[in-house]
């Protein structure tokens, strides 16, 4: 008994977690997460055609649900940074936030059970798509130079600040409010998935693993635990799909519109 | 353990794999094609139709109260003038009636008095019919009576006229008297 106690040695689950092999041999890009992302893809595009391909004036069906989702993130994303501008950047938004949280959901869903936008290749392209537009849409409507002068030199500062806030600005504008726009996603599903595996892996373990009288009190815990992080991770995921889609509305509005 | 760290280092999970940015961004630039270009403006269509199809309803509804009230109105001008009209009317019937009755008072009166007056001439007519009888009959029973009394015939017709005339004068002064 003391041998296999030792060889059944609790272990958290790590990073190994997130490393998938390739599903189709020879296809190393082909692996679970990919797969995840073009079925959310294909999620959202059901879901949206089923809803608003022949959307009528009094809903039925779907259409409710749609209707529920696209009012959701028009009054709640665009409407508060985008005003009047918001009918134009919903196609966008609106797609963004669905398939951010369809592909989060995906943590939470049984057997599928891993949220694709852990790996930070996932959300790291929607941003980067972001950083690029917005780069775009602010030299387009401040002229290149003014885009950047908006940005480093916010009026009403003494002169010599200027030194110091210019570079931080240009930084933080520029580069890292994108970069967070990735990882915040990235971490916050990250951390809830491991923080699922590590329960869930205690209630296994300890409850049929390895099951001894202390360590069932611990299972349980893990059990109850698990339970109890599932539940708020299904708030987490929407909620972070819901916080990427109103950043990029907030950074599209400070494109269009210099902040004085 | 320090082989999984190992690995750990070796897939940083910070650095993304480009083959996940490429299906990421495929997977996402065909969803916003589809549900981006084409659903989208499908359904922003459809609720800006509902927008205005609730707002022309509210309009109507307006329009309708307006138009109800514009009617109500417009009844109660007629019915105020029906009322007036009906009590200018009845005045008039009145005046007519109280005309009519006066007229046809007045008529009366003159009727009667008409038939007073012809009474009055038949009545006058009569007595003259009846004095006239009377005067012949009374010269005849008092020539009767005063040649009974005298006892003589008074044969002669030129006396017995002007002894009935004198009579008779006498008899009418009078009456005269009399009257």
């Amino acid at each position: 008994m003391l041998p296999l106690l030792a060889a059944e040695e609790f272990q958290a689950p790590g990073l190994g977690l997130f490393e998938w092999p390739a599903l189709v041999a020879g296809q190393a890009w082909f692996n679970k997460p990919a797969l995840f992302a073009l079925i959310a893809a294909l999620i959202v595009l059901v879901f949206a055609y089923s809803a608003f391909s022949n959307p009528r004036l009094v809903p039925r069906g779907v259409q409710n649900l749609g209707e529920l989702a696209y009012e959701f993130v028009r009054e709640q994303v665009a409407r508060p940074f985008l005003g009047k501008d918001s009918d134009r950047w919903m196609p966008l938004l609106f797609t963004m936030f669905l398939f951010i949280w369809i592909m989060n959901l995906f943590g939470s869903v049984v057997f599928i059970q891993f949220p694709v936008m852990s790996r930070i290749g996932y959300p790291a392209i929607l941003a980067i798509g972001v950083w690029i537009m917005v780069t775009y849409l602010g030299m387009k409507h401040q002229g290149a130079l003014g885009y950047f002068k908006n940005m480093m030199f916010p009026p009403g500062l003494p002169k010599w600040m200027y030194v110091l806030v210019a570079p931080i600005e240009f930084a933080s504008t520029f580069i890292l409010r994108h970069v967070t726009h990735a990882v915040r996603l990235f971490a916050t599903m990250m951390a809830g998935h491991l923080i699922i595996a590590l329960f869930s892996e205690v209630g296994w373990h300890f409850l049929f693993v390895q099951l001894t009288p202390a360590g069932a009190v611990i299972g349980v815990m893990g059990v109850i635990m698990t339970i109890l992080l599932t539940a708020f991770e299904l708030f987490i995921q929407a909620l972070q799909a819901y916080v990427f889609a109103l950043l990029t509305a907030m950074f599209i509005n400070g494109a269009l519109h210099a902040e004085h | 353990m320090i082989q999984l760290i190992a690995a750990a280092e070796e897939n940083n999970p910070l650095l993304p794999h480009p083959a996940e940015m490429v299906i990421g961004g495929f997977a996402f630039l065909l969803v916003l094609f589809f549900v981006g270009k084409l659903l989208v403006p499908r359904i922003q269509k459809t609720l800006e139709e509902r927008t205005v199809a609730i707002e022309g309803g509210l309009k109507k509804a307006a329009d309708a109260q307006e138009e109800a009230q514009r009617a109500l109105a417009q009844y109660k001008e007629q019915l105020a003038e029906a009322r007036h009209e009906a009590s200018r009317l009845r005045e008039e019937a009145r005046e007519q009636g109280a005309q009519i009755k006066a007229e046809l008072r007045e008529e009366a009166q003159a009727e009667a008095r008409r038939l007073i007056e012809a009474a009055h001439a038949q009545i006058e007519a009569d007595r003259q019919q009846a004095f006239a009888q009377l005067r012949s009959e009374i010269g005849r029973l008092s020539t009767d009576l005063a040649s009974r009394i005298v006892g003589e015939s008074l044969e002669d017709e030129a006396r017995q006229r002007r002894t009935v005339d004198r009579f008779l004068t006498e008899l009418e002064s009078s009456n005269a008297a009399v009257r």
